[in-house]
């Protein structure tokens, strides 16, 4: 009998168990490992703290993703022996392997940063990458008269990157309907030098703070939060005042990964960037957000790199070389706020560009636009992730990106 | 195993640029692409190229993501080397002022950080 251990059932490691299952002959065993018994669909978060969704809403059991024919071991990893090829479990059950997938994820770490977790943490400190976060900021914001809003993200990667300026782009949206926009200041803060990191959608989401009034503070890299004069301070020993700070908690890797020699600095697993196989170990593959990919951390590029990595793990456990490369694709509905959203189309090489998707000229949504469609697209998805995408049946997209449809535009 | 390609430089437009009198590769930003043209000469060139003059603080960051970078085929974040080379943020903070991982990326001669999308 041959043993894949699966770590960690969220959307990457659910999915990967739900292809591969049918694929693997009886021959194989399949173990899955998880601590934490509800799945959650993340990208629901931020609509959390405006009310549009009830905590309740995404949230169902991750046994039900679970296939027939794969074992669910329900516990915290406290060891990993890759030398022995063992797993070990707080409950001191150790778990053997002939090949493992690392999918443990990222999670975001507030600790990390002097002061985050202070007097203010969820008082007046608040994150939306958890549902105690944004269940907590949601009762904050209800009852908020106003005053500085400062959205912020702490240090790269994150999850979800747009994540950030979409609640940004909501909370106006959200303060404008509750009639007292005007009581409010938004102020968007990140450590990059724009916006964003390309340079094309960087332009466009830029013009879309300015539209919105947002004032945008860059090149912001946190040291610390000083909870009694209430302001976020960086390294070079700016300070920005809030009254309500949301921000995005440096993120990291799973801990049982530190002292492995399989990690870099916030526990990200080093693959090769075409095959998620690990640069260390022939019979590992780290895959979504534990890996150290130079892309979004984000269920659609787990999405796309599972497609290409279940047909290499198939030849790769043959003896075969692979033969598929993964491009970094991705895709992201980008929620703007007044019932309208963009949809973004990258990989490695190519940055978001306008055009349409995923149908050449016709789309029928459009990139790098705002148009009502693609709102309704983003709330659609929820619908797609639970019923196809995580139970592993095809979608008609391709998992490569395709130029396709993309127009060539200067930033 | 797939051939690991450790300096990325795919889709970036490269074109050639002379640097203290030495021919080298850069790309669109001006970031040199290739680890092996690059010289302490070169460093101290494209240093005052941004206002820069180089002081032994200076150069022990600069060592280090030069070293670190052949061991491990990306350059340095800042985490990494605070948490690595030992040398507080605050201090490349003022070493480096305003982008320090941009800027000693640029000095060293090293393809700029991934700021991931």
């Amino acid at each position: 009998m041959k043993k894949l251990l699966v770590l960690g059932a969220g959307t990457a490691g659910t999915m990967i168990v739900n292809k591969l299952r049918p694929r693997l002959g009886d021959e194989w065993s399949i173990t899955i490992v998880d601590q934490e018994p509800e799945h959650h669909y993340q990208p629901g978060y931020l609509f959390v703290p405006f009310g549009t969704y009830q905590p309740s809403q995404i949230v169902k059991p991750k046994k039900k993703f679970i296939p027939k024919g794969v074992d669910l071991v329900m516990g915290s990893l406290t060891r990993l022996d890759a030398d022995q090829n063992v797993v070990e479990l707080a409950d001191g059950t150790v778990l053997e392997y002939d090949y493992l997938v690392i999918a443990t994820g990222a999670t975001p770490r507030p600790e990390e940063t002097e002061g985050m977790k202070g007097d203010q943490w969820q008082e007046n400190v608040f994150d939306f990458y958890t549902l105690e976060g944004s269940s907590a900021l949601a009762d904050k914001l209800r009852d908020w008269s106003g005053g500085r809003l400062v959205v912020h993200i702490s240090e790269l990667p994150i999850k979800c990157p747009v994540a950030p300026l979409e609640f940004a782009f909501l909370a106006d949206s959200y303060f404008r309907d509750r009639g007292n926009r005007e009581a409010v200041e938004i102020t968007y803060v990140t450590p990059l030098d724009a916006a964003f990191t390309k340079p094309v959608a960087a332009k466009r989401l830029g013009t879309m703070l300015e539209d919105r009034g947002i004032t945008l503070e860059p090149d912001f890299y946190i040291e610390s939060v000083d909870n009694e004069t209430r302001e976020i301070v960086s390294y070079d020993e700016r300070r920005i005042p809030f009254d309500l700070l949301v921000t995005v908690p440096v993120n990291m890797g799973a801990d049982f990964l530190v002292g492995t020699g399989l990690a870099n600095d916030l526990n990200y697993v080093s693959v090769d960037h075409e095959t998620c196989l690990s640069k260390k170990k022939d019979n590992i593959f780290a895959v979504g957000d534990a890996a150290d990919l130079p892309t979004s951390k984000a269920g659609s590029v787990a999405h796309f790199a599972i497609e290409i990595f279940t047909e290499n793990f198939l030849q790769h456990v043959e003896g075969q070389e692979m033969t598929h490369r993964f491009d970094g694709h991705a895709n992201c509905f980008v929620e703007s706020g007044g019932g309208k959203g963009m949809l973004i189309d990258f990989n490695y090489e190519t940055q978001p560009l306008p055009g349409k998707y995923p149908i050449p000229g016709l789309g029928p949504f459009k990139l790098l636009e705002e148009t009502e469609l693609n709102h309704l697209g983003k709330l659609m998805f929820k619908w797609v992730y639970w019923n196809a995408l995580l139970p592993g049946r095809d979608l008609p997209l391709p998992a490569l990106m395709s130029m396709a449809g993309k127009e060539d535009v200067e930033a | 195993m797939l051939k690991h390609d450790s300096n990325e430089k795919g889709g970036r437009a490269l074109s050639l640029a002379t640097i203290a009198g030495h021919e080298v590769h850069v790309d669109d930003e001006g970031f040199m692409t290739e680890y092996d043209e690059w010289s302490e000469d070169l460093g101290k060139t494209l240093a005052s190229n941004i206002g820069i003059e180089m002081t032994d603080d200076h150069w022990n960051a600069i060592r280090f993501l030069r070293e670190d970078y052949k061991s491990e085929g990306v350059t340095a974040t800042l985490r990494r080397v605070t948490n690595t080379g030992g040398i507080p943020t605050k201090q490349l903070f003022q070493l480096f002022p305003k982008k320090p991982a941009k800027k000693m990326a640029y000095i060293a001669g090293l393809p700029k950080p991934v700021g991931c999308v």
